[in-house]
């Protein structure tokens, strides 16, 4: 076995409502301190998946999990499906952060939006605070444009200023894992590049998942891609494998564009 | 040619309703605004209702629509509050929807009438705690409706992002949620005050009307609507003017807080 932080055992869900689960028999490695991308055509259930890893889809009930998603985390093997009491979910929460689609910066000022998770975690030593709050802005390279505008509020920047923030918001916490859900699907070519070059520099501290419809990010980005369609787990292997010389045909018809 | 013709026709008949129904509102407001100042004094001011002033009116006004609003306001916001963060879309929670929406179109004065029933009759007295009872009636659904309603606008991804952040669900409606939706729930606890505070028909058989200064709930209690409602039908001129001045000082306010409910919406970023 490889340094894996996550993985996925005969993983099945499914949504309220629904008869037939969204994803099937996912089995899928996620090595520590790399980049795992997911990608496939909308509503291949690659969102699904991720939005599993921290347990998000609880916010609404009836939906349905099977199989097992472990967690190599700091209190060693844990399968996360078996996580019942709310408090266990927010400490799984504090281990596998998440980044949205759409920036998500709370109305309040910069700095207590970096500080929030830490004070739901129970952080109140003011200068402790002051110190995590400025290096997670620095990881998220945003320091130098918000640290005079510190109690400002978080809703006054840019669209592209707000994901960083966000990811800030995140790091500040010191997970194990991010999972990001095309974050930057909302955003210009430049806060793209940005946020790109941000994450590949948070896999020395965390091991990412990041779900995209954009090909070249997943290449550009990722050490591992999964190629999901219609709730099927296709093919996971190196990004270099999967994007010159992947096994599937359905793989291949899929990066090189014929359908999707 | 045919299509302009038409165009035009539609124009020219909107502008004229637009017209006739704007200079219904500036008649009024011209009306009650002359008749109003020309009858206001400083001792309407000062001057209780026996000595032909609105000072104790305004005071027993007030009190029983802020009091009426501390128990509305939270019992409406917790109401809002579940319906839409808790209830889950519930069988349940679409009743009271309902139900609440039909309460808000409820003729007020058929509130008064039950509010009478309830509170007045058993005790043999009109009193102040039964127009504040019917007041916070009145009040509730409209709270709940603006509180669920603000609470939908506000994305589904800022209570994930919260819970993803290792928030609890408490925390995060409490703290994220309603902080977001804060600008709009406040302009509709102002506009439902607005409503509330020119009412008649709940007040008329409740609280109905005293010419003293009191502060006793427990007995009739000066209201301003009812007053104007008696003024306006006694012989004598004193009596109508202050009629006037009266129903030009609750327009005042009423349009005040509109306006601010108004302006707030508006700067909301």
């Amino acid at each position: 076995m490889s340094n894996l932080i996550m993985e996925t055992k005969d993983f099945n869900f499914t949504y309220a409502g629904v008869d037939a689960p969204s994803l099937k028999n996912i089995n899928l490695p996620i090595e520590k301190n790399k980049i795992t991308a997911m990608i496939g055509p909308s509503g291949c259930g690659k969102s699904t998946l991720l939005r599993a890893m921290n347990r998000i889809h609880d916010l609404y009930p009836g939906n349905k999990y099977e199989g097992e998603i472990n967690l190599y985390g700091t209190k060693g093997k844990e399968n996360i499906l078996d996580l019942k009491k709310e408090n266990d979910l927010i400490s799984l929460r504090q281990q596998v952060g998440m980044i949205f689609q759409k920036p998500t910066p709370f109305p309040m000022s910069i700095y207590d939006n970096v500080a929030y998770g830490m004070k739901l975690a129970g952080v109140k030593n003011k200068s402790e605070l002051d110190g995590r709050v400025e290096k997670a802005l620095k990881d998220a390279a945003i320091w130098n444009e918000t640290k005079d505008r510190m109690n400002t509020s978080a809703l006054g920047m840019s669209g592209g200023q707000q994901q960083r923030l966000c990811i800030a918001r995140a790091v500040a916490l010191k997970p194990e894992v991010m999972l990001f859900d095309e974050p930057t699907s909302a955003l210009d070519p430049i806060s793209t590049g940005a946020i790109e070059e941000l994450i590949s520099e948070l896999k020395k501290d965390v091991s990412v998942v990041i779900v995209t419809h954009n090909m070249q990010q997943a290449s550009r980005l990722s050490d591992y891609t999964a190629f999901m369609y219609l709730g099927d787990l296709i093919e996971y292997d190196k990004t270099d494998t999967i994007f010159m010389n992947p096994n599937e045909k359905l793989t291949e018809d899929y990066i090189t564009g014929r359908f999707g | 040619m045919n299509r302009l013709l038409l165009n035009k026709i539609i124009l020219v008949l909107s502008t004229l309703s637009a017209v006739v129904g704007i200079s219904f509102l500036f008649w009024i407001l011209a009306t009650l605004t002359y008749k109003g100042v020309s009858s206001l004094h400083i001792t309407t001011f000062t001057n209780d209702l026996v000595e032909g002033g609105i000072r104790n009116l305004l005071v027993g006004q007030f009190t029983m629509a802020i009091v009426a609003s501390i128990i509305a306001v939270p019992i409406g916001m917790f109401a809002g509050i579940w319906l839409r963060e808790y209830s889950n879309n519930s069988k349940l929670a679409s009743v009271i929807r309902n139900l609440s929406d039909v309460m808000m179109s409820a003729p007020s004065i058929v509130i008064g009438v039950f509010v009478y029933a309830l509170f007045v009759a058993p005790f043999g007295s009109y009193n102040g705690f039964a127009g504040i009872i019917a007041l916070t009636i009145m009040m509730i659904p409209i709270i709940i409706s603006t509180t669920d309603n603000m609470l939908s606008l506000v994305p589904k991804e800022l209570r994930e992002a919260g819970i993803a952040l290792g928030g609890s669900k408490h925390k995060i409606i409490m703290q994220i949620v309603v902080k977001a939706a804060k600008v709009g729930i406040t302009t509709g606890v102002l506009l439902s005050f607005a409503r509330i505070i020119g009412e008649t028909a709940p007040l008329l058989f409740t609280s109905a009307n005293n010419q003293f200064f009191t502060m006793d709930l427990t007995g009739q209690f000066p209201s301003l609507t009812v007053s104007i409602y008696n003024l306006a039908t006694y012989p004598d001129e004193a009596s109508r003017e202050l009629a006037w001045a009266a129903s030009f000082v609750l327009t005042a306010f009423v349009l005040i807080i509109n306006l601010t409910g108004r302006y707030m919406t508006r700067n909301k970023k």
